[in-house]
């Protein structure tokens, strides 16, 4: 709309048209990006979120592993926030400093599946032929498991604990992206400056990382985004299942987990862990809608 | 259409080919010697190497294979190593409780989940529309475990409305199907709104308001028949998110069905009942996105033609 005066060209149309020049893809995106007021206070709480995972242990009431048999299961009060758990720990504190587990397994999770998705995707969708058949075949595998499912999968062969999570969970993310970035690779691909670029005699790999990633990239950060919340939640619901972060750790699931027991009597102890999760995979949820509105309107959900 | 249908049939055949090898690959994935892990670790050196024989591990892998998928097509799906029982017999048993968890859970999701679509589209932008989509994000981020334990805390609980696990009375299939169907009816609600308001865009749609039809008759009748076609796909996508959530969600409340049989198995590390569920995940899971693709083609013309 902003480009209609192109056609006349008067004075003060080329000053605009310069003008717009100047803005840079990131003002452009922020400019849209700063109207969506939700993805703006989620964008602030996961800021907050991460300033939490860093300096936890300094604001931390309480300790988050040291028991305290005086205060076993008391429901919330001025003195504990959130109540404390079975062993009389601080719940509120023991949230706190779970935040630093949901945010690494989440973004590291994420980061595997996107950078594994992304390099299959460039190929798949760059050569095409049957290496294309064999990554989006490989791909369709993968997808033929409901997610949470391929994740137990890993862990019954690999074992329980945190870190098999994330292995679990970084594998089921690949094929998302390598869709993704595949289709962005075979639109690009057929544009006329990859066209050139390969007439001018640029070696694949320069066309690839030159001229095609950067316009996946938009596509990659809205997927990311969106995916940390699913990560969040899939990891959360396997230490609930018992298969990923065990007990004493302050992972939320986990923490979640263990409260079951005491549902009659104590049901703070489920309660705060699990809206802890609730809030941070809502504000990556946010956010990444709000990313997407930005970046790429024409794509949908 | 007939040729469509088996272009679609044969294009399964390769995936579930590849499937099966994975499943097959399943036991040999796992590091350390099968044989063993199946004896179990007091074994003696002769058990294992019996067991070896009696699993066929000691033939060239191809061999293995192929008595594998013979075995699979007889419905022998071995022997559980926790129950002593056929793996068929005990998948059996958990099939119905599932079966019907999810189904339940998927009509709600759709009546939901369309009602918000459907009124967030035609309220745009007014506080109907916020509330709608604010819910369905939020139903999207909802850990499941948590809805179901705060369902069961207050509504079986404090309220005694419900029971708390099992699946005997049409009241048992409440809470489990609510919590199961929270997410699918947020993402059918988000995908009916955005569709619904693509389509109320065309032409045809502002011809049917200018010669004076009923607002609710363009948007029930003319413009959500074409708007149902993505949603249709999207819906029975969600199909597998259900299968694996109900993993979780028959977990949290106690229920007899194929999700709870998983983690057990896994816990006991019981090989050929997580195999066999593996498979039967992937397979129901493939021939649903079969069926969705089928009638995609069957509402979508042009599809066919492609």
């Amino acid at each position: 709309m902003e480009n209609s005066g192109v056609i006349v060209q008067t004075n003060e149309q080329v000053t605009q048209i310069e003008v717009e020049k100047v803005r840079t893809p990131f003002l452009e995106f922020w400019r849209k990006f700063k109207k969506q007021r939700m993805a703006m206070i989620a964008g602030s709480f996961i800021i907050l979120l991460f300033l939490i995972a860093f300096i936890s242990p300094f604001i931390a009431p309480y300790s988050s592993v040291e028991p305290d048999y005086d205060n076993i299961l008391s429901p919330p009060s001025m003195e504990h926030f959130a109540g404390t758990d079975a062993f009389g720990r601080d719940i509120f504190s023991r949230i706190l400093e779970g935040t630093r587990i949901s945010l690494f397994v989440g973004l590291s999770s994420v980061f595997v599946g996107a950078v594994g998705g992304t390099i299959l995707g460039l190929i798949s969708g760059f050569y095409g032929r049957w290496l294309d058949s064999i990554i989006m075949r490989f791909c369709d595998v993968l997808f033929a498991f409901p997610g949470i499912l391929l994740a137990i999968g890993i862990i019954a062969i690999l074992g329980p604990g945190l870190g098999n999570v994330i292995i679990a969970v970084a594998i089921f993310s690949i094929p998302i992206f390598a869709r993704i970035v595949r289709s962005s690779t075979l639109a690009i691909k057929s544009t006329v400056f990859v066209e050139a670029a390969r007439s001018i005699g640029a070696p694949a790999r320069r066309i690839i990382w030159k001229h095609i990633f950067p316009g996946t990239v938009s596509s990659i950060i809205v997927y990311f985004t969106m995916r940390i919340g699913t990560s969040i939640l899939t990891a959360a619901s396997l230490s609930f299942l018992g298969l990923g972060a065990q007990p004493p750790s302050p992972e939320w699931g986990a923490m979640l987990s263990s409260g079951r027991d005491f549902l009659n009597t104590a049901p703070h102890v489920t309660f705060f862990p699990g809206f802890a999760i609730f809030i941070t995979v809502l504000a990556f949820n946010l956010l990444g809608d709000g990313l997407r509105d930005a970046l790429d309107p024409k794509m949908k959900d | 259409m007939f040729r469509y249908i088996v272009k679609r049939l044969f294009g399964v055949v390769p995936i579930l080919l590849i499937v099966s090898i994975f499943i097959f690959m399943f036991v040999h994935l796992i590091p350390g010697d099968p044989a063993r892990l199946v004896a179990g670790p007091d074994a003696s050196h002769q058990d294992v190497e019996l067991v070896r024989q009696q699993l066929g591990l000691d033939k060239p892998i191809v061999t293995q294979y192929i008595t594998y998928i013979s075995n699979l097509v007889q419905g022998d799906l071995g022997i559980s190593m926790k129950t002593k029982r056929n793996v068929y017999d005990e998948i059996a048993d958990r099939f119905m409780p599932t079966f019907w968890l999810t189904v339940w859970s998927m009509v709600w999701a759709i009546v939901f989940g369309l009602l918000i679509g459907v009124i967030s589209a035609t309220k745009r932008n007014k506080w109907q529309d916020y509330t709608g989509m604010f819910s369905a994000v939020s139903g999207i981020s909802l850990p499941s475990f948590w809805l179901g334990l705060m369902l069961i805390q207050l509504f079986s609980v404090k309220l005694g409305w419900f029971p708390t696990g099992g699946s005997e009375s049409w009241k048992a299939y409440v809470l489990p199907s609510i919590t199961l169907g929270a997410g699918v009816a947020a993402v059918i609600a988000r995908f009916a709104r955005s569709s619904l308001m693509d389509i109320l865009r065309e032409d045809y749609i502002r011809t049917g308001r200018a010669k004076g039809l009923k607002e609710n008759v363009v948007v029930w009748k003319h413009a959500l028949k074409n708007a149902m076609i993505p949603v249709i796909t999207m819906t029975g996508l969600q199909f597998g998110f259900l299968l694996g959530g109900s993993i979780v969600v028959e977990t949290v409340f106690s229920w007899p069905g194929l999700g709870r049989l998983l983690i057990d198995s896994v816990s006991f590390r019981d090989y050929p009942v997580i195999q066999a569920e593996m498979l039967l995940f992937a397979l129901e899971f493939i021939l649903i996105n079969l069926l969705v693709d089928i009638l995609y083609g069957v509402m979508n013309p042009q599809i066919r033609y492609e």
